[in-house]
């Protein structure tokens, strides 16, 4: 029985390693109850946007190879973040184009890979989640997500089934949050600007709530809305679909 | 080129501090893409002519030479006359040349970007003729002496208050008294000015938005007719176009056409939509004495073959610079370019330098959304990053930047050593968030911390948990 539940490798990428392990364990839950078996191969660091982005290909490829390396023999890759999982699917076959000894394994770690919602409600076939939750909450799509894999309708398909909750959309649900990896500390006083349009999008839905699916918007929306004072819950959209209310949301003490 | 890039991030902090332009920017970053997206959902078959006119651009761009030649025998043919010119300089002294033959005063201009490009005003003007915009919102920023702050709405920065004050300013011949509270009263009394202007000109300068080769056409869209009058009325007719603008067929103009309005205004097509070729002909009931076409290469070709060559394709149709958030954060004039947005980012370096404009492809957050609206699929966001690898290359990212970087990078490429490095972080962190959760101000985290607090970790990292609860399956 047990061989036949497919076997995934979760890719917890650096950010969720780093400041929100909750949200590792929450995609954990979440897929275990999908019927999947989880591994988390040891030797992941980061997918390599930041070098990547940076115009450092040389160490974005060394990067590469090294995730190529390590998740090789399993039968999806998960992440939950659809930055890092367009990075493996989307930007790994474009930096081995010409490279005849990597590109098929690039492309192959590429078809295996999914943004952790998206594999729950396409490849799973999940329909509903077994959480409560009484609030009303905005969500955000993250831009890798939805223009690079298509992530839009299947975390409000799975948020509609979460009892108590409401989910909002936002004014101008295309626009980016601002935060651009690096470009958030390099052009800070533009990124600021595009947060606060953002967060005056989240305003004028009323809701106590913020969600996306990318924890680098996250740690971004939530350091702007603290900034300012503003009465607002950030979490990762898995945190609310694995029912996970006992950690705080993101910026707030225990 | 003329260009302040390199003064990018200062121009970008004073238009954040700019309320009134700030008000402007929000309105368009709210309303004009629902414009484009009412007229897109219009058009079943919208995705379709998107693949279609970047097949043909794609064509004409790897047949280049064969159609401008086919191009310039087919203008040749009809009466008119073609300039090549490899850069601004000789492009402005064989416009220069053609009016002087004309023994121009009076040069009436629509709107042309390549115009903005080589700064054609100017240079008339230190010759002791007199360019006149006859498209509003060049006209507006002509006598206001500013560049272009978007490219297809070169006024947009300025409201109707100060376009108000401006002809208060410049008609000194009108009644001071006058009233100009309407936007009505702003347009008749540049048509009344303009008017006098069409009548006057010698010389006629257009831009293109095609050049069709079969035919030795050049095509205009406006919503003003503006160009009509100038190309018509005057003895002589100068079109000025990039040499990418060329397509084969009036049936490839026609394709791309379909997606050209509704990707910048919303609208199904242009008002007007003016197909020229040629001089006057017997028979012709008006039209110029002289048709001339200035082709300007300015780096164009050395674009080709390149991985910067989808440039090439863009329609300057404004929908990347429409759609994106730095563009809606900072506006046009920050990016120091004739070019601004997404294609300015990514255009300018070609244009004047890497070295010029090094902020461009930087300041940019690569969200993609230039790249879904555009209509010839251009992939913007590789192209930016492209001139990023460039600079990296070439050393020309700050020295602690690229330290931190390679820093960084030598950790991820070190699985055992990460995990104790980010294990210790994560454990300082916590702590530093305390009982709040988060971070203020942190050393060698300004650049996060000043405008945003950090969220603090939980403390205890993912693969170390992960370790601990499940023995490290």
């Amino acid at each position: 029985m047990a061989e036949s539940r497919p076997q995934v490798a979760l890719f917890v990428t650096c950010l969720v390693d780093l400041f929100r392990p909750s949200i590792g364990f929450a995609a954990v839950k979440l897929l275990e109850e999908a019927g999947c078996r989880v591994a988390v191969p040891a030797a992941q660091t980061c997918c390599g946007q930041p070098a990547y982005n940076s115009g450092d290909r040389a160490d974005a490829r060394a990067i590469a190879r090294q995730v190529i390396e390590t998740f090789e023999g399993h039968d999806h890759v998960v992440a939950p973040s659809g930055s890092c999982a367009g990075m493996l699917r989307v930007h790994y076959p474009a930096l081995f184009a010409d490279d005849p000894a990597w590109k098929p394994r690039a492309e192959a770690l590429a078809a295996r890979t999914h943004e952790l919602v998206s594999f729950l409600v396409d490849v799973m076939k999940l329909k509903k989640v077994a959480a409560r939750w009484n609030a009303s909450a905005a969500y955000h799509d993250s831009c890798s997500g939805l223009r690079e894999l298509g992530v839009r309708t299947q975390p409000r398909a799975l948020l509609s089934s979460v009892a108590g909750l409401s989910v909002k959309d936002l004014g101008v649900p295309e626009a980016c949050c601002g935060f651009g990896g690096t470009f958030c500390v390099k052009y800070g006083e533009i990124s600021d600007k595009i947060a606060a349009d953002k967060l005056k999008d989240v305003a004028d839905t009323g809701a106590g709530m913020l969600l996306a699916g990318d924890l680098g918007c996250l740690l971004h929306l939530a350091g702007k809305a603290k900034r300012d004072g503003m009465n607002l819950a950030v979490r990762h959209v898995a945190e609310v679909l694995a029912g996970d209310d006992r950690t705080p949301p993101i910026g707030e003490g225990r | 080129m003329q260009t302040t890039a390199h003064r990018f991030t200062e121009k970008a902090s004073a238009a954040l501090a700019d309320r009134e332009l700030q008000g402007m920017l929000q309105q368009m970053r709210v309303h004009v893409p629902e414009r484009r997206q009412a007229a897109v959902d219009a058009l079943p078959e919208f995705e379709t002519l998107r693949d279609r006119g970047r097949a043909i651009k794609d064509h004409v761009i790897a047949n280049l030479d064969f159609y401008l030649e086919r191009f310039e025998a087919k203008v040749t043919a009809a009466g008119g006359k073609v300039h090549w010119c490899a850069d601004a300089a000789e492009a402005r002294d064989t416009i220069l040349g053609i009016c002087r033959k004309a023994g121009a005063r009076t040069v009436t201009k629509g709107k042309t970007m390549v115009g903005e490009e080589i700064a054609i005003n100017a240079h008339l003007e230190r010759h002791g003729m007199i360019p006149v915009e006859t498209d509003l919102g060049e006209y507006i920023i002509q006598l206001r002496d500013e560049p272009p702050s978007h490219i297809i709405a070169p006024s947009f920065h300025v409201s109707a208050a100060q376009v108000a004050d401006t002809f208060l300013e410049h008609h000194t011949h009108l009644d001071p008294k006058r009233p100009l509270g309407d936007i009505a009263d702003l347009l008749s009394e540049a048509r009344g000015i303009l008017r006098s202007r069409f009548l006057a000109a010698d010389v006629g300068i257009t831009g293109a938005n095609f050049l069709v080769a079969e035919t030795g056409s050049t095509v205009i869209v406006t919503n003003e007719g503006n160009g009509d009058l100038t190309q018509t009325l005057p003895g002589v007719h100068i079109v000025l176009a990039g040499i990418e603008k060329v397509v084969p067929t009036l049936e490839d103009a026609s394709t791309i056409m379909r997606i050209l309005a509704r990707s910048a205004t919303g609208q199904e097509m242009s008002v007007y939509t003016t197909f020229s070729t040629g001089p006057r002909r017997p028979e012709d009931p008006d039209g110029p004495a002289e048709y001339h076409v200035v082709l300007l290469d300015n780096g164009r070709s050395a674009v080709l073959g390149t991985e910067f060559q989808d440039l090439l394709r863009c329609i300057r149709c404004g929908a990347c610079l429409d759609h994106c958030p730095i563009y809606h954060a900072v506006g046009g004039h920050s990016y120091g370019s004739v070019y601004g947005g997404p294609i300015g980012a990514a255009l300018t370096p070609a244009l004047v330098g890497l070295e010029k404009s090094l902020d461009l492809p930087n300041a940019s957050t690569l969200c993609g959304r230039c790249e879904s609206v555009c209509p010839m699929r251009i992939p913007l966001p590789k192209m930016l990053r492209n001139w990023r690898e460039a600079a990296f290359d070439r050393h020309l990212m700050p020295a602690r930047a690229r330290w931190g970087l390679k820093l960084w990078a030598f950790l991820a490429k070190r699985p055992a050593l990460y995990r104790r490095i980010s294990g210790a972080g994560a454990r300082f962190l916590a702590w530093r968030g305390g009982k709040a959760g988060r971070i203020a101000s942190l050393p060698f985290a300004g650049g996060w911390t000043r405008w945003r607090d950090l969220p603090a970790p939980e403390g205890e990292t993912f693969q170390a948990r992960w370790r601990r609860e499940r023995g490290g399956a």
